[in-house]
């Protein structure tokens, strides 16, 4: 089956400008979604997620340059640059962004915003308004709101009334990045059970960017795990929990507190992950990794198979099982 | 130990406070009625020595007045706040001033509590040029102290550094070794990791914990329910500016009592994804705290609510089905 949608060894470099030289932000990523499909993107702050799904999108600032392929229905539609991406963002891939319920328009209505991107993409032409309605209600905003300001809802209603946004065009691919993480816990749990209902229900698939496990483990089958740019593991959430391959993993799990405790000690990794304006030697997450060996200073891991559509990067794989202590 | 000879550190009793409304100058010539934000309405716990309390709940629900109000940056309506056996509510500043040496606060988000002009030494030295404490030498070795407290060591390593020369994890340390410079007995932490990175949390926190052990009492405000669970002696669960459940933490999280303590818990996604919880997802967000309604203020969005939620405003009372007397929630069906 070819993927919905499929990221084939991206790079992202930023130019810092004068004198501040190259970030090299994203480091060779790839990712591929299948229809109906809820994959996670996890790491901490810094790690390249947010880039990485702002390349699928096309959506870079002018200082970025970026290589690789973007392919949907396997046609890459990232060589044409704007042009050919342009016909697909919002109508095929669409993106929730990181605090988009603090970036409504503060001075138009939520209705009027969804109304001009409908009218934007030529959409239910004639019955914007009816059509905006329905997609509020699909997102459990009473229609009889669409006519309030983005300040007369609250935090939770403005970010539903983004995610009705990003589904105007009706699209098969939806990026939420970090939809939850200025909400409350209650209100958090209402936006998971939102995603999870319109993807069954429009059959949308998700990609799910965030630095909280958790959720990921709770609503999606698959996730990858970036670290310095690069993804470091991918595999079924269950086995990233339970057989995790690459230190960073385990170690990221390890400290996320659990409510009933189970697991153990919650402990912190220590160190910061390395700068990325500046040649990596080695294996990025060496100086902070518990189980670092000669090889790591020296071999930058490749991602390899380690079990059942399962990858990781990382030299421990190489070496058989208890040989090193 | 602390005045009257007991661990007892912090002795909260009915505490009220309300925010009044502004009216502005038509609403006052029409008369129109006077409101005020109801934050805390009758708020009692205690807090000892080498204890970590967490007060949990939403944004809204009065958790952070309680805190500024025990610390006497706001003035309550009523009720009384005991801190090492004195009574302190109506404490003029000058008064308070020598006291407050022994309670400070950690705020949530350290990328704007430290000052970006001022070095660590400066900023951890300011609270005792403050307070008049000390030669400069002996300033000098308190803020050393303070670092190595904080696990910034070798201090001299951080003494010159300005803020944004930090990770986010170093600069909490910094904000809570700046608190810590003063020897306070009890330390208000303000969601003290929530803007910090997953893999940072852990280490601030178990740093929290390791000052406990050492006698420091910590009114810790969270809405995460997991880090109160692993890392708080007793919890107290605010809803609407009460307590609606308290109680040793473990108690709380393994035998929850009150609905609402319960949809809380149940929100709370797992870890491992084998462990599938059903969730309890209350309906809409808490009222304002303008119109409280009826009776218990939480029967609007309670599962479980009887016609008596109505019009019975529940007291705090050790629950039947509880396994511990220290363990209270308020709610007619507990």
């Amino acid at each position: 089956m070819t993927p919905l949608l499929e990221l084939d060894d991206v790079h992202v470099w930023f130019d810092l400008g004068e004198g501040g030289g190259t970030l090299h932000a994203v480091q060779g990523v790839s990712l591929s979604v299948d229809p109906g499909e809820r994959v996670g993107l996890v790491g901490e702050s810094g790690c390249g997620k947010s880039t990485t799904v702002l390349a699928a999108m096309g959506l870079l600032p002018a200082n970025a340059t970026v290589s690789g392929r973007v392919l949907l229905d396997g046609v890459d539609i990232m060589a044409g640059g704007e042009s050919s991406f342009r016909p697909h963002r919002w109508v095929d891939i669409a993106m929730v962004f990181q605090g988009a319920m603090n970036a409504l328009n503060p001075v138009r209505t939520v209705g009027s915003q969804i109304v001009e991107a409908l009218q934007l993409h030529g959409r239910a032409r004639g019955e914007e308004t009816a059509r905006a309605k329905a997609l509020l209600e699909s997102v459990g905003i009473p229609a009889g709101r669409a006519g309030r300001y983005p300040h007369e809802l609250s935090g939770g209603m403005r970010q539903r009334a983004a995610i009705a946004m990003a589904l105007s065009c009706n699209p098969r691919v939806l990026i939420a990045d970090e939809p939850t993480t200025a909400l409350d816990v209650m209100v958090q749990a209402q936006i998971l059970e939102l995603l999870t209902t319109i993807c069954r229900d429009f059959g949308l698939a998700l990609v799910l960017v965030t630095h909280d496990l958790p959720i990921v483990t709770q609503l999606c089958g698959r996730a990858a795990v970036m670290y310095a740019g690069e993804i470091v593991e991918e595999g079924s959430v269950d086995a990233l929990f339970h057989e995790p391959r690459h230190p960073y993993t385990r170690l990221l799990f390890a400290a996320t507190p659990d409510l009933y405790g189970n697991g153990g000690r919650v402990v912190s990794i220590p160190g910061a992950p390395p700068r990325l304006d500046r040649a990596l030697e080695g294996c990025p997450f060496q100086p902070r990794c518990d189980r670092a060996f000669g090889r790591c200073a020296e071999e930058r891991p490749v991602l390899k198979e380690v079990g059942g559509e399962h990858v990781a990067a990382c030299h421990l794989n190489d070496v058989a099982v208890g040989s090193i202590s | 130990m602390s005045a009257d000879g007991s661990g007892t550190l912090l002795e909260v009793e009915d505490v009220v406070v309300r925010y009044p409304v502004f009216r502005g100058l038509v609403g006052t010539m029409t008369r129109r009625p006077k409101l005020a934000v109801h934050a805390v309405e009758g708020v009692s716990f205690t807090l000892s020595r080498g204890e970590i309390l967490a007060l949990v709940g939403e944004s809204g629900c009065g958790k952070t007045t309680t805190a500024q109000t025990v610390l006497r940056l706001l003035d309550p309506l009523s009720g009384s706040i005991r801190f090492e056996g004195r009574d302190i509510t109506r404490l003029a500043t000058r008064a308070l001033r020598p006291l407050r040496r022994r309670m400070q606060i950690v705020y949530q988000d350290p990328y704007e509590s430290l000052d970006p002009r001022l070095r660590v030494r400066a900023t951890v030295e300011e609270p005792l040029i403050i307070h008049r404490i000390g030669s400069k030498d002996e300033r000098a070795a308190r803020v050393s102290d303070a670092l190595e407290r904080v696990e910034l060591s070798p201090p001299e390593l951080f003494l010159d550094r300005y803020s944004h020369e930090l990770s986010g994890g170093q600069r909490q340390r910094v904000a809570i070794a700046a608190a810590l410079v003063l020897e306070p007995h009890l330390l208000v932490a303000d969601e003290p990791v929530s803007m910090l990175d997953v893999s940072v949390r852990a280490g601030v926190l178990q740093l929290l914990d390791e000052l406990r052990r050492a006698g420091l009492g910590i009114l810790m405000i969270t809405h995460d329910l997991a880090t109160a669970a692993r890392f708080a002696d007793r919890i107290a669960v605010m809803y609407l500016g009460r307590i609606v459940e308290e109680g040793p933490a473990r108690e709380v999280v393994r035998n929850p009592q009150h609905p609402y303590t319960k949809a809380l818990l149940s929100v709370v996604p797992p870890r491992d994804p084998r462990v599938r919880r059903e969730p309890e997802i209350l309906r809409g967000e808490a009222p304002d705290a303008v119109h409280i309604p009826s009776g218990c203020r939480f029967h609007p969005r309670c599962p479980i609510a009887v016609p008596a939620c109505q019009e019975e405003d529940p007291e705090l009372r050790v629950p039947r089905a509880a396994s511990s007397s220290d363990h209270r929630a308020a709610c007619i069906l507990a």
